[in-house]
């Protein structure tokens, strides 16, 4: 059998320990049952403590199970959920750039729409929640790919079809774009999918700093960029839509 | 959500809800700049009764407005106008010497004025003064409320007829404190909200003296009724002093007005805890025989007085509510739009929430809610299904209704409301009511409307059009369901409905 990290094993007792029934245990009988010395045993409780899988009683000072633990086997985030809390932001952000806003969440092998805002200019537009994007070229799909590890395997494994001539199918070029997107903390898609279309995306966390979908708009490239690069003013509108949502997810500031 | 790039001026706009008071401020472009919101407590003294504390919720408006004004990083010199909506038919009486109320606010979800109500309509039932002021006696509206407060706190009535006491809905307690409360405060309604006290004529839009004294109630309490656009006054102090306050609205009122329905036949529905349904029915009062409400939909200074229907429904939300509170089939209420979509249609199953008898069209207090068409074959998605369909076919009934009283067919339904975020109900309502369904790009409805107002009432928007122009789309749904399944489906709705009939034998 391979090498076993004891910390682990023993945070492991710990948690079977406190399951036992519902009870509450002080640290010295924590530790003496395990056969830990205290200052080892009060270090693994409190990491256990800090990721929310264990709880101290303010009063008493005794440790019982956390709520994290009940939520792990029930973590996804509902997508209309996320629709919901996004709701404000994302008309927010359609309105103070005058393009359309789109919601995306990995599923299967591409971006689907949870949420799409209409751009503010009275034109005929049909909603296009429910349509699926791809992954490696557009700016919502590259910043899930760059975040959740799911959604980059199946980026990578993908056969990353040439939209136009922009579109990036090279694996090396597009990890590049990765590195990028998740140093800066958004992403861009240059009339890479459709011809004469720019998008800008950024990551939406959850409480857990979790990756659970991106946020981002759509335009004409003449509107969406000026002389060349991508308007700041857009990127800053799309970054501060996303850490609004993130915020109201229960995520910290970041 | 404060934004770098919004400048002033602003207008402020205050709502006195049923839960909490918000006051949000809003720029020339009606974008949100900053929202401050403070919650009271909502007092049960027995079953069926409702009240607030009027001394908490002054307090909180005024905290609202300090928070929102602050989060904005402005002062009052910003603020070209304060608008006010709120509540609707949640009713005061207070001391004008003192400015104390001298009961709790009864809010209008209270049921204490039932069996008064009963007596009041006599020989000739609840539509004794429908005529007059467009409304069914029932127990929301505020001069029945009036007259138990005069009836059940001691020495009242004397010291009203003394004109020692002023009435108010919460729009006249939040602009009489505003504007001075003891020393000098307006005491004035707008016509939107003195149509829900029962006690005002439609047509005259002054209070009706027959009724009056029907009711049991001395004029001298009743504020001076106003237009929902114009300035009543100044604020005297706190952090908005000298900005003029300049509009009011009932909160439905405020939405349809937020939601730019100028012009006859538009209508707007809130989807929240409940639905209300507001239709502009022009310059003249429609009167219902479907069961509708009539109603002041605005009047914008000396102009001509806007009418309109009103159909409500008492469960949407609360619906979707129950099923994850006392059915436990969901997480939270998003969740049943996931549950929902797993299927395709609801599997026969039909769920009509008459939890406390039918409201329009029908008004039985004698049914109770049913779940038809069972089989082996439902699964709880379908019951899902059949809950998100149950709000979709009462706002086609209630549309139906206004389409027969007001002879105009609906062209399309604009949205809003924290249901509006259900993709699923929204297309739903699209397709029963085979009329595109749309959301702005506001959700605020409610503030906009009352921002709305008060910036006409100080020239900070020249008119309507400019107000028009301003309406933005940020999303449309267009009908799918062919006509003959529509028919079909909405045939068992409707048999559905008919089997909750009833079920109450004796009433008392």
């Amino acid at each position: 059998m391979a090498r076993t990290i004891q910390s682990l094993e023993r945070a492991a007792a710990m948690l079977r320990l406190l399951a036992g029934g519902e009870r509450r245990l002080g640290l010295s009988d924590i530790a003496s049952s395990l056969d830990l010395a205290k200052g080892t045993a009060h270090g693994i409780l409190r990491t256990l403590q800090q990721e929310g899988f264990v709880e101290q009683d303010a009063t008493s000072g005794r440790y019982q199970l956390g709520a994290e633990l009940l939520r792990l086997g029930n973590s996804y985030l509902d997508v209309h959920e996320l629709r919901a809390r996004a709701l404000v932001w994302t008309d927010d952000l359609a309105r103070s750039t005058g393009e359309s806003a789109y919601l995306g969440v990995l599923h299967q092998q591409g971006v689907l729409i949870v949420h799409h805002v209409f751009r503010p200019d009275d034109s005929r537009q049909v909603l296009e929640v429910g349509a699926m994007q791809p992954l490696h070229s557009t700016a919502l799909g590259k910043v899930l790919s760059a975040y959740d590890p799911v959604a980059h395997s199946e980026a990578v494994e993908s056969a990353r079809e040439a939209f136009t001539a922009q579109t990036l199918t090279d694996l090396e070029d597009f990890e590049a774009v990765l590195d990028l997107t998740r140093a800066r903390g958004w992403a861009a898609d240059v009339e890479e999918t459709w011809e004469g279309v720019a998008s800008v995306a950024a990551p939406i966390h959850d409480r857990r700093r979790m990756p659970v979908g991106a946020v981002g708009i759509t335009g004409a490239v003449e509107r969406v960029r000026r002389d060349g690069e991508l308007r700041p003013e857009i990127v800053a509108a799309v970054r501060d839509c996303a850490r609004a949502v993130s915020r109201d997810l229960g995520a910290q500031r970041f | 959500m404060s934004d770098t790039h919004t400048t002033g001026p602003f207008i402020a706009a205050i709502d006195q809800g049923t839960t909490s008071s918000r006051c949000i401020v809003f720029d020339r472009d009606g974008r949100i700049v900053s929202v401050d919101q403070k919650e009271h407590e909502q007092i049960f003294p027995k079953p069926g009764w409702v009240e607030h504390d009027a001394t908490e919720i002054w307090a909180n408006v005024q905290q609202v407005v300090a928070g929102a004004i602050e989060k904005a990083g402005i002062t009052s010199a910003d603020v070209k106008a304060i608008g006010i909506t709120n509540q609707r038919e949640t009713t005061l009486l207070w001391d004008k010497h003192t400015g104390e109320p001298v009961h709790n606010a009864i809010v209008w979800q209270d049921t204490r004025t039932d069996a008064l109500c009963r007596e009041l309509g006599r020989n000739v039932g609840q539509d004794r003064f429908r005529r007059e002021t467009g409304l069914p006696l029932a127990s929301y509206f505020a001069g029945p409320k009036i007259r138990w407060l005069l009836d059940n706190v001691e020495g009242l009535r004397e010291r009203a007829e003394a004109g020692d006491i002023l009435f108010g809905t919460m729009d006249s307690w939040v602009i009489w404190n505003l504007t001075g409360g003891v020393n000098g405060g307006k005491h004035v309604t707008d016509v939107t909200n003195a149509s829900r006290t029962m006690l005002m004529n439609l047509r005259t839009l002054q209070w009706e003296p027959k009724i009056l004294s029907s009711m049991g109630i001395p004029a001298e309490v009743l504020p001076e009724i106003r237009s929902s656009a114009e300035v009543y006054g100044e604020t005297t102090s706190g952090v908005l002093a000298g900005v003029p306050v300049a509009s009011a609205l009932g909160d439905q009122q405020a939405a349809l007005f937020g939601q730019t329905c100028f012009a006859s036949g538009e209508a707007k529905s809130t989807y929240g805890t409940g639905t209300f349904m507001l239709m502009n029915t022009g310059s003249e009062p429609v009167n219902s025989y479907n069961g509708l409400l009539t109603t002041v939909g605005y009047r914008i200074g000396n102009e001509t007085p806007v009418y309109a229907l009103e159909g409500s429904i008492a469960v949407t939300g609360s619906l979707v509510q129950w099923m994850r509170d006392q059915m436990g089939l969901i997480n939270s209420a998003a969740e049943i739009e996931t549950l929902a979509s797993t299927v395709e249609d609801n599997g026969g199953a039909y769920f009509v929430p008459a939890f406390s008898g039918l409201f329009a069209p029908y008004w039985r207090s004698d049914a109770r809610g049913v779940i038809a068409g069972l089989t082996r074959y439902v699964t709880k998605a379908h019951i899902a299904r059949a809950v998100l369909e149950a709000t979709a076919w009462q706002t086609r009934e209630i549309t139906d209704a206004m389409t027969k009283d007001s002879g105009v067919e609906l062209t399309a339904l604009k949205v809003d409301g924290g249901m509006t975020s259900n993709n699923l109900l929204m297309q739903t309502i699209s397709d029963f009511l085979d009329a595109p369904v749309v959301r702005p790009m506001v959700a605020e409805t409610t503030c906009l409307g009352a921002a709305y107002a008060a910036g006409l009432a100080v020239g900070f928007w020249s008119g309507t059009d400019e107000l028009r122009a301003n309406w933005r789309r940020a999303a449309e749904w267009t009908p799918r369901m062919d006509a003959a399944t529509r028919d079909r489906e909405y045939k068992s709705w409707l048999k559905a409905v008919e089997r909750t009939m009833g079920w109450i034998e004796d009433e008392e």
